[in-house]
Order: structure tokens, then sequence, then C-alpha cells
């Protein structure tokens, strides 16, 4: 979509693209053009935030007394469409942008002072702690159990598809406190340091060969009970509530639109027999994605009005991850073979490894493995549905 | 229309099926992952499927075969599909084996076979040079000089290529790269002049860039471009049958998984949302399957549209295959993602079957084109 921008705001999409493109190091470009799911490392993803940190461009849509902004909804929209254009390294969002906004929301005091200006400085690399072997879709039902003793808490059970769990310093979980009429009820959010006695985390290998996920068990974990967010028993309502943010509150249309014009570049090298049939599938994704686009404006709109994305975040999420798998499904049929060799050590910074054909093709199939999760993790594209016709449609 | 199996095919399914489950199951291909060795598949296992007399199915008795037809084949191929077993039976036996068998240079032909049906000699298909299937894309020259034939260029994804004793060449005798006319291939030994380098895909299986500066007698000739597309529609039909089985696999996996998983109090598989879409897979899957019957059948009969249903089962196959691995994961959650399941090994191997010997673009293009549309 192409917005009519004021001389106001055409100085600031210039001083924002200066920005991208004296801020990010060779290295750092690197990582973020070589992305093989939503996250980068670790190690990346830190060093991209400090920059940001030091800019005051990290969290612009949090209150400006913790570090926001203050932009207007066409600064962040200018913002979002350059950070696509740039391909920086994905910041973790596990901190910044879920547990950030929930305790802004429903933390303590206490807990916004100590956590949120670690979150920003990247002292704390935070992992989630949702999902669990027999609680998936069905997250309400999650029984990893938490025993109040004194003023403690003591854990044990388990939590699987923990992103970067192995790399966190801590976690947020939800677990089980109370059995009551409605498996929702019972449930306390709580947060924990990963090198607390008993814990144990095993990595899970992916489709990919990626091991981004892991398993996280708990034996006897002693959490001091003032690290609960809301009430106890009722953590469903934080959950819900960061689930908003996780689900929403993105832009994921201006990253779409990069890929589509690359795709659009590259589809001119294709036989004949191929490119006019791909060029129309390429055609209709287009004007798919740039109706998100809108969708995604008007949500921004509805987040600053109301203060969390609502319900609508699911539609966002079921159509944003399933655009995305549309695209990358016509980036793989496009390179053809190329896209599917298998050569992770021609991905290295500074590999002296050459690809084999063009070097966009290397991240393609790694990305299109990993991204066959997006309409599963932050909950299914089923579970939206069920999410939409439920809390939008009143079914 | 054979539309069905007779006697003869059931019970060479039947063979087929309880060999891939006993001899070559998934968990085999696990372990291949993990240590190929140099051909990329079992040479145990291979050398069983010999004694078995796959190789010679689709070959007539004069050289060793027995003549059971391609759609005899395809139950075979089907099966190989089901279980993700790794074998040369669509590089040499059905690729090859046709190559030969279809020439009309007899010499050679009768020469090579018997060693092929007894797996001594295992053939491959030099054909593409770019990463999307080009039938007559070739630009790797041919010139002859005397009563020799020098051949000189590079053939890129040569399934099996690093392992097979003897390769087809398909080169460029005159014209330019994607003209039918003046193609011609070429027998051509390993060692007359054959590099590999070995290409990894996501499937797992042996791939290889041959860089290739032989020089061959004349009489190496197989035949043209006649000769090209009928091997190439063989290697097609096969494919998708073998499709056709990996698709089946990973919907009766998932089928399975949806009676077992419980979430909300219930097996997921009460679920209506889940419940429609795997009932309009199933009725995906047996269309697809009429189609690969019907191409195979098509071959077995010489019907003169045997192209035409080639391309629309190729095309359907690949289709139904790339919604149903999608779905397959999809419906098993976060499991599916799993290295430990053998849901993704389907959608890595399905990607890499679609694109060889023609996507589904190219299929439908070429339907619509042989139809006269």
């Amino acid at each position: 979509m192409k917005l009519a921008f004021t001389p106001e705001e055409n100085a600031f999409r210039d001083e924002v693209r200066a920005f991208f493109a004296s801020a990010l190091t060779p290295e750092l470009a690197h990582a973020g053009r070589h992305m093989t799911s939503v996250y980068s490392s670790k190690e990346h993803a830190l060093a991209w935030q400090k920059i940001l940190y030091d800019q005051g461009w990290l969290v612009p849509s949090w209150p400006e007394e913790y570090g926001g902004c203050n932009w207007s909804l066409t600064q962040r929209y200018i913002f979002a469409c350059e950070r696509a254009r740039a391909k920086p390294p994905a910041l973790s969002p596990m901190g910044l942008s879920m547990l950030g906004p929930a305790l802004l929301g429903c933390g303590t005091e206490a807990q916004k002072q100590h956590y949120l200006p670690r979150i920003l400085r990247g002292e704390d690399y935070w992992c989630q702690g949702y999902s669990e072997p027999q609680a998936g879709s069905d997250l309400a039902t999650l029984q990893c159990s938490a025993v109040r003793d004194g003023d403690h808490y003591i854990l044990n059970g388990t939590k699987i598809w923990t992103t970067h769990a192995q790399y966190a310093t801590h976690m947020f979980c939800l677990v089980r406190t109370g059995t009551f009429d409605r498996p929702q009820k019972g449930i306390t959010f709580l947060l924990l340091p990963m090198d607390a006695e008993g814990i144990t985390i095993t990595p899970i290998r992916f489709v990919s060969g990626a091991a981004t996920q892991a398993q996280v068990f708990f034996d006897n974990v002693r959490v001091d009970a003032s690290q609960r967010v809301g009430e106890e028993n009722d953590g469903w309502t934080v959950a819900k509530y960061l689930l908003e943010f996780e689900r929403g509150g993105g832009a994921s249309a201006p990253g779409l639109l990069e890929g589509v014009e690359d795709l659009h570049t590259f589809a001119e090298s294709l036989p004949e027999a191929e490119r006019g049939a791909l060029t129309l599938r390429l055609h209709a994704l287009t004007s798919r994605i740039e109706a998100l686009e809108m969708a995604e404006l008007q949500a921004l709109a509805e987040t600053e009005r109301r203060g969390s994305p609502g319900p609508g975040a699911s539609m966002l999420k079921l159509l944003g991850t399933e655009l995305s798998q549309a695209l990358t499904e016509l980036q793989v049929e496009a390179l053809g073979p190329y896209g599917l060799v298998h050569q992770p050590q021609a991905l290295a910074f500074e590999s002296n490894v050459a690809p084999v054909g063009p070097a966009a093709g290397l991240t393609t199939v790694p990305f299109y493995l990993n991204n066959r999760a997006a309409t599963i993790y932050a909950g299914s594209s089923e579970v939206q549905r069920n999410i939409i016709s439920k809390a939008v449609l009143g079914l | 229309m054979a539309l069905v199996l007779n006697e003869d095919q059931s019970f060479i399914q039947a063979t087929a099926a309880e060999f891939c489950a006993s001899k070559a199951p998934t968990t085999a291909f696990r372990a291949l992952r993990e240590n190929p060795g140099p051909a990329g598949y079992d040479e145990g296992t291979w050398q069983a499927m010999v004694e078995l007399g796959w190789t010679g199915i689709t070959l007539p008795e004069a050289v060793g075969g027995t003549d059971f037809g391609w759609q005899a084949m395809g139950t075979i191929l089907e099966q190989t599909g089901r279980h993700l077993a790794a074998s040369p039976l669509l590089s040499s036996v059905v690729l090859g084996s046709s190559a030969l068998a279809l020439s009309s240079n007899r010499a050679l032909a009768d020469a090579l076979l018997p060693e092929v049906v007894e797996g001594k000699i295992r053939l491959a298909l030099a054909l593409e040079e770019s990463p999307h299937h080009q039938p007559y894309g070739a630009a790797l020259t041919a010139t002859a000089k005397g009563d020799a034939v020098q051949l000189k260029g590079e053939k890129r994804f040569v399934i099996d290529g690093g392992s097979a004793e003897q390769i087809i060449v398909v080169a460029r005798e005159s014209g330019a790269p994607g003209d039918r006319d003046g193609l011609g291939l070429y027998l051509v030994p390993r060692e007359a002049g054959i590099t590999a380098t070995a290409e990894k895909l996501a499937d797992y299986r042996a791939y290889a860039r041959l860089t290739i500066d032989a020089t061959v007698d004349a009489s190496q000739r197989l035949g043209d471009a006649d000769l090209l597309d009928a091997v190439l529609d063989r290697g097609r039909a096969a494919l998708a049958a073998e499709m056709l089985g990996g698709a089946q696999a990973a919907f009766d996996q998932t089928i399975a998984y949806l009676k077992e998983r419980k979430q909300f109090g219930q097996v997921i598989g009460s679920f209506q949302g889940l419940k429609h879409r795997a009932a309009d897979l199933f009725g995906e899957i047996e269309l697809a399957r009429s189609t690969v019957l019907d191409a195979l059948a098509a071959l077995d009969e010489g019907r003169d549209d045997a192209a035409l249903a080639v391309s629309l089962a190729k095309a359907k196959v690949g289709e139904v295959l790339h919604a149903v691995s999608c779905e397959a994961l999809q419906m098993h959650g976060g499991i599916g993602m799993t290295d430990e399941f053998d849901i993704g090994f389907y959608m890595k191997r399905a990607r890499v079957q679609e694109q060889l010997l023609g996507n589904q673009t190219f299929h439908r293009s070429r339907y619509a084109a042989l139809a006269g549309y």
C-alpha cells in the first residue's frame, strides 16, 4: 500500500533508513539476511537489541516512561517498513513483546521496576513455558503443578516447545495451583530463573534439523511467591492478555511484501513453462498480502485505542502465518532443486563454502520447514478459528 | 481402463508391502540418513530387491525379465514410497532400463539389459543442467570425431549419479538448448571421463553433479528426443506411483494420530474442523490414485494418449501429495515438527519428488498443450 506522507514523515523515513544503513554491522546484516526461522541467535538478537536501545527505538509502542517513543501510527508503520527493507536480525520477542506488555498490564510496581529495565538492557533473556505434552491446543488443561509452601511455590512437571529454553536466563510460565469447575481456573502465572535447582532442559530437533525448541522438566523447583503475576488461580487472565500481544500487535505484511518483490525478480529467470503460471499465483498472493497490510494498520489503531490487540489478533495471526506459508511455498517451487540443497555450512558469516545455486536460496528451505510451525505455535490455525467464531462472532 | 489390479499385480503388491515393511521401513531410512554409505541406499536391501525380480518387472523374458508391466512396477514403487525405502529402482530400473529397452540400438540393449536385471550394473539418466526440469534443455555437446563422439559438459541433480556404473547422457548434437531436434542419448561408462560430486537435497537421497568430458564410440548412441520422451514418461508415471505411496502413508499415520491424540477431553479426530479436512484429503488421494493407475495402464497398453495421462497423473499426485504432507504435519501439531516423528520425512521427500521430472506447473502446462488448450 502506498500511503501519502507529509514532509515531516518523509524526513522521519529518511532518518530511520539512514539509521538502519549505518547501525547494522556486516555481521548483523548477514545474520538478518540469513535467518532460517523467525528467531535469530541469542547473540545476534541481543547485539541488535543493544543498538536499538542506545538509539531509544527498542520498544516504540511502550509508554514513554518505560522507554516508548510516542510515535504516531504512521511513524510506527514507516519504522516497520524500513525494518522489513533493512532486514536486521530479529529481536527475541519473549521479553520485549510478550512479558513486557503483560507486566505493564498486570504486573506489580515492584515487578515492573525490577524486570522491565532488565528486559530492555538484555540482562534477562526470557522463554515462555506454556505448552505441555498433553496440553497443546487445549492449553487450559495444563498439569505442571505448583504447591504453596510458605513464601514459595514448589513446581513439578514439564513444559514443551519452549523456544530458546537452553539459552534463557528466565522463564514465565503457567502452572496449576488448584482444580475448579473449569480448567481455566486454578492456573497461576509465575516468573522463575532458569538456573534454579531442579530444572532440566532437553533440546528437541525439528524437521529443519535445528534444535531451537526444548522440553523443560521441573523437579521440586522452588519459586518465591513474590514472582507471581496476577492473583493465584487467575493466571489465565494474564496468559490470555499476553497471547494477544504474541499473536497480534506485529506487522508482518511489510516483510512479506519484500519477499514478494524478490520473488517477482527471480521469476523472470524461470523457464517459460513455469513463469506465467507462477506469476499469476504471485499476483494473487500479493493482493492478499496488501489486504493484510491494511488490516494490520487498522489493528495498530485499534490496539492504541483499547490498550491491547484484543481477539482480532487471532485473525491477523491466522492470515499472517498462512500467507507467510503461501509465500514460502512459492519460493521453494520457484527455486526448484536449488532451494532444496542441504548446505548449512554455506550459511555461516564469512563462510568459505560457496552456495550451490543463488545465494537467496540458502535459507529458503530451512526457513520454509521452520515456518511450518507458524500455523501451530501461539495457538494453531484451528484454535484461532475457534477463537474468532467464539470471541468475535459469538458462535 | 484397468483401474483394478489383476492377480499377478496383487501378488506383487503384497510381496512388496511385506518386504518394505520388514526390510526397508522408515527406521532403516533414518539409519541411512545418519550413515548413507557410498551409494546413499543399503546395498544388501538392493540386492534383495534384485533377487525378488524387481529389476526385470517391465522387461521381456529374452533379457531375463518377467514382463509384468508398468502397473506391476507401480505397485512396487507405491510401497517403496510408503516406507521411504531408498533404492536405485527409479534411476536404474525405470529410467535406465527403459532407455535401453526402448532403444533401436538392439545390440547395446541386448548386451547390457541382462546384466542390469541381474543387478551387476546400475544405470542413471543424466538430463538436467538447470534447477528446473527442461527435457530439451541440454547444452552438453556431442561432437563427432570419426567413429567416436566427444561429450563435454555438466549435468545436475542426477539421481544416483554418483554410484551408477553406466550413465545415459542426454547431449546436444545440433541446434540450441531448448530445441527438441538435435538431441542424442549416449550410454557412457563412468570411467570414460565422468566425475561426480554429491549434491545433497532435503530428502537425504543421493544426487550428483556430473562433470563430463568423455569420448565414446558412435555405437553407444541409444536414440533421440523420441526415446527421451518415452523414457521420461515411464519415469514420471513410476515416480507418481511412488508419490502416491508417500501420500497414503502420511495420510494413514495422520488418521491414526487423530484417533489417539486427546485434547479438550476427547480425541481430536472427533472435531469437525479436522474431520472435514480428513474427508477432503481422502477424496483427493483417491482421485490421484485413479490418475496414476490410468497412466501406468496407458503405458502398458501403448495408448496414444499416454503422455497426456502421465502429465495429468504427475500434476495431480504432486498437488495432492503437497496438500497431504502439509495437512499431515499441521494435524500432528507440535510433535509433527520434530525430527523424531516420520511425518517431516514425508514432507521433505515430497518437495523433492514434486520437482523431479517436472513439477505440477510443468505438467499442468504440458497437459494443456497436449490436450490442445
